[in-house]
């Protein structure tokens, strides 16, 4: 057990699969003896050599094609986007083949190997082009696994299960807390399974959903309501598809309140498939309509950063309000 | 760390000096003269009479086959057809030029090389009913095949797409040691695709040992290559990426084997990639759902009617004295009646349970899929009139 942030975290994940299994390959921009812009892939070059992690040249849609080609062929490649700001380059190649590789050859190739690794989400000063939450666009397409860590225990042990899982997986790091995020890591290998929420915080009034850097918002603002006398039930979804709507409805059977939070814009966000299946399968359960505290249908702001942020004081309105409907 | 100097190869010149299109002059390999002879300079490339014959025949296998599926198309039992007429040399030639380790990864018009494969006339006409003995579970439309038996790549229809993908493939058989190398097959309208500068770039830097094999056949479903870019065809492309290149005439299919064969020994001798521009003409329709009468003359298909590569095939082969008249009527004649067959057969055989709508998106059946279908099997039961091609089989 040792202490890492997430970025230590992701780079011990990528040893540990590394080490076991040749036929894993970490490429994309930079990754190679520079080890990333955010040093996620640090010192994989010197010790795998130059063969196994790569810098490739600058085009992500050459990155994932590559990245399917060497997946159909039976490798086991982890290519890295550097912002996910910059993975639409690369979106046919994803949609249109990453995702329907095993579909359409009835299960004679797949590019099930395929971990797509890429940092997401604001709060860095990033502006619109360095700040971005696509899972939404990525939830649309049947095929893909999207998976989120919240902290680096989750990030390595979802990452090594990301990889080995016979699925193409978007890995989505929260680069706000790649430095900012501590926690006691195992160094042996471990794994934790795709597709289930986690809950965070057990509680009574109302369930809080979020996932990634939102998992700290929603503490957030649970403390600041408990002050008030509500209890709040907090889960980490972890898995944007498939997700996990079983333990998300138990909940809110449970708690009869739902409040959903996501950086990304509210129009087509991911909270709005929650929402819907949730009123589908709670309808009589629910004493206030799904609430949901999302960035706002901008591109994201750079000055006004602080302002779109779902933020923790925002949450914690919208709690109120939905306890008083 | 090691000092790099990127202007290593960079010459100086003290004059303002534009380079202009044209400076470089790329020719056409061609060894047989459209009369089935060789060009005196010309090497017959080394072809034993057995492969010569089997390239032969597949070439006019092929084009019964276009012949009959696109006359199925018209009365209506197949949904789309995409012929290769014209073009059978540069899918033939080139993979007879290859071992049958090495994977193909095929755009969308070269079921001449699935034919060399020894994909069958059955598999042809199951794939194209979409029925359930098509590997492919009857998922995609006709013409997309796919045979992992055969080291043939399932065909996506988005153009360009398998030109990076071969790269990956290429460098993965590279690092698992395989003495096999990728083919891929795309058009000259597919290289103005992004991924086609992706793959080509990708696959030069990361030294894939691939070949970039490009049907130039003039046309794009109707945009004629001169709408399509202003340079020196696609080949001049291949020297701006550092790869090694070659173009050859795509109706010779002596030409394309001997190119085929040479660029396959520098992919894996240097594990490097090698593009190849096969220039040719697609005589056919783009596919069954275009006509070319709008857009070209009857007399620009004539003249390239006259350099039909398989007349050119059987001219070279008499001279050689392995061509048979009776042999290849019989051939002709023979495979007339087993498409027949073998469409009437496939045409009878179900499409797959409703089962198969969900299986494959994942590795296993995930809870929204398992939900889903069994919605959709309610339904099904309920209005089983309306739904006929499942509904008898639904549980």
């Amino acid at each position: 057990m040792a202490k890492m942030n997430l970025l230590q975290a992701i780079n011990s994940a990528l040893i540990t699969v590394m080490d076991q299994d040749e036929r894993v390959m970490v490429f994309g921009e930079d990754v190679g003896h520079f080890g990333g812009v955010f040093r996620a892939t640090s010192n994989l070059q010197e010790k795998y050599g130059r063969d196994r992690c790569f810098n490739t040249p600058l085009t992500e849609q050459g990155i994932i094609g590559f990245a399917n080609g060497l997946a159909s062929q039976g490798s086991v490649p982890v290519a890295e986007i550097q912002f996910g700001d910059y993975i639409f380059p690369a979106f046919d190649q994803i949609v249109n083949e990453t995702a329907k590789f095993r579909y359409r050859s009835g299960g004679q190739f797949s590019c099930g190997t395929l971990t797509i690794r890429t940092p997401y989400g604001g709060g860095i000063a990033g502006g619109h082009y360095h700040s971005q939450s696509p899972e939404a666009f990525f939830a649309h397409i049947p095929g893909m696994k999207i998976v989120i860590p919240r902290n680096p225990y989750q990030a390595k042990g979802l990452l090594l299960a990301s990889i080995r899982d016979d699925n193409p997986v978007l890995f989505l790091e929260p680069k706000r807390l790649y430095r900012a995020s501590v926690s006691d890591v195992p160094d042996e290998d471990y794994e934790l399974p795709l597709g289930k929420a986690d809950t965070v915080q057990e509680g009574n009034d109302i369930t809080l959903l979020g996932w990634g850097a939102q998992i700290e918002i929603l503490q957030k603002a649970a403390d600041m309501a408990l002050e008030d006398g509500i209890s709040c039930e907090i889960i980490d979804l972890r898995s944007i598809l498939p997700w996990d709507a079983d333990a998300v409805a138990e909940s809110v059977m449970k708690t009869g309140r739902l409040l959903i939070n996501h950086e990304a814009p509210l129009t087509g966000g991911f909270a709005s498939e929650v929402a819907a299946t949730i009123q589908d399968r709670c309808f009589l359960y629910l004493e206030a309509p799904i609430s949901r505290v999302c960035g706002l249908d901008t591109p994201y702001p750079l000055a006004h950063e602080k302002e779109y942020m779902p933020d923790e004081l925002k949450t914690y309105e919208a709690i109120k309000r939905t306890l008083k409907y | 760390m090691q000092d790099r100097n990127h202007l290593a190869r960079v010459k100086t010149t003290h004059q303002v000096h534009i380079i202009e299109n044209g400076l470089i002059d790329i020719p056409m390999l061609q060894i047989l003269k459209p009369d089935g002879t060789l060009h005196e300079e010309a090497q017959e490339p080394d072809l034993s009479k057995d492969v010569a014959r089997k390239m032969y025949d597949t070439m006019e296998y092929i084009r019964v086959l276009d012949e009959r599926m696109i006359g199925a198309q018209r009365q209506g039992r197949i949904s789309f057809y995409l012929a290769s007429t014209g073009e059978e040399a540069a899918a033939v030639g080139s993979a007879a030029a290859l071992s049958p380790d090495d994977m193909i990864m095929s755009q969308y018009r070269e079921q001449g090389a699935l034919a060399y494969r020894g994909y069958t006339t059955s598999q042809f006409m199951n794939q194209m009913f979409s029925n359930e003995k098509d590997p492919n579970k009857g998922r995609q439309m006709p013409i997309h095949y796919g045979d992992k038996a055969l080291n043939f790549m399932t065909i996506s229809s988005p153009l360009g797409t398998q030109i990076p993908q071969a790269a990956g493939y290429a460098y993965g058989q590279k690092m698992a040691g395989n003495e096999a190398i990728t083919i891929c097959y795309f058009g000259e309208g597919a290289a103005s695709e992004g991924d086609f500068h992706a793959g080509l770039n990708m696959a030069a830097v990361l030294k894939c040992p691939v070949i970039f094999f490009c049907r130039n056949n003039g046309y794009a479903i109707s945009t004629p290559a001169d709408e399509q870019f202003a340079g020196d065809g696609i080949a001049s492309r291949g020297l701006g990426y550092g790869v090694k290149t070659i173009r050859v005439d795509g109706n010779d299919p002596l030409a394309v084997f001997a190119a085929t064969k040479r660029a396959r020994e520098l992919a894996l001798e240097e594990r490097c990639p090698v593009l190849i521009e096969a220039m040719t003409y697609r005589l056919a329709a783009h596919s069954t759902s275009d006509d070319p009468t709008g857009y070209r003359s009857r007399d620009e298909e004539d003249k390239w009617r006259a350099k039909d590569p398989i007349q050119r095939m059987a001219k070279w082969l008499q001279q050689k004295g392995w061509y048979d008249e009776a042999a290849n009527k019989q051939l002709i004649d023979e495979t007339r009646q087993e498409v027949l067959k073998a469409l009437k057969e496939a045409e009878k055989v179900p499409v797959n349970p409703i089962e198969d709508i969900v299986n494959d998106v994942y590795d296993k059946v995930p809870w929204h899929l398992e939900e889903q279908l069994d919605q959709l099997k309610k339904h099904i039961s309920q209005y089983p009139d309306a739904y006929p091609k499942t509904s008898g089989r639904v549980k």
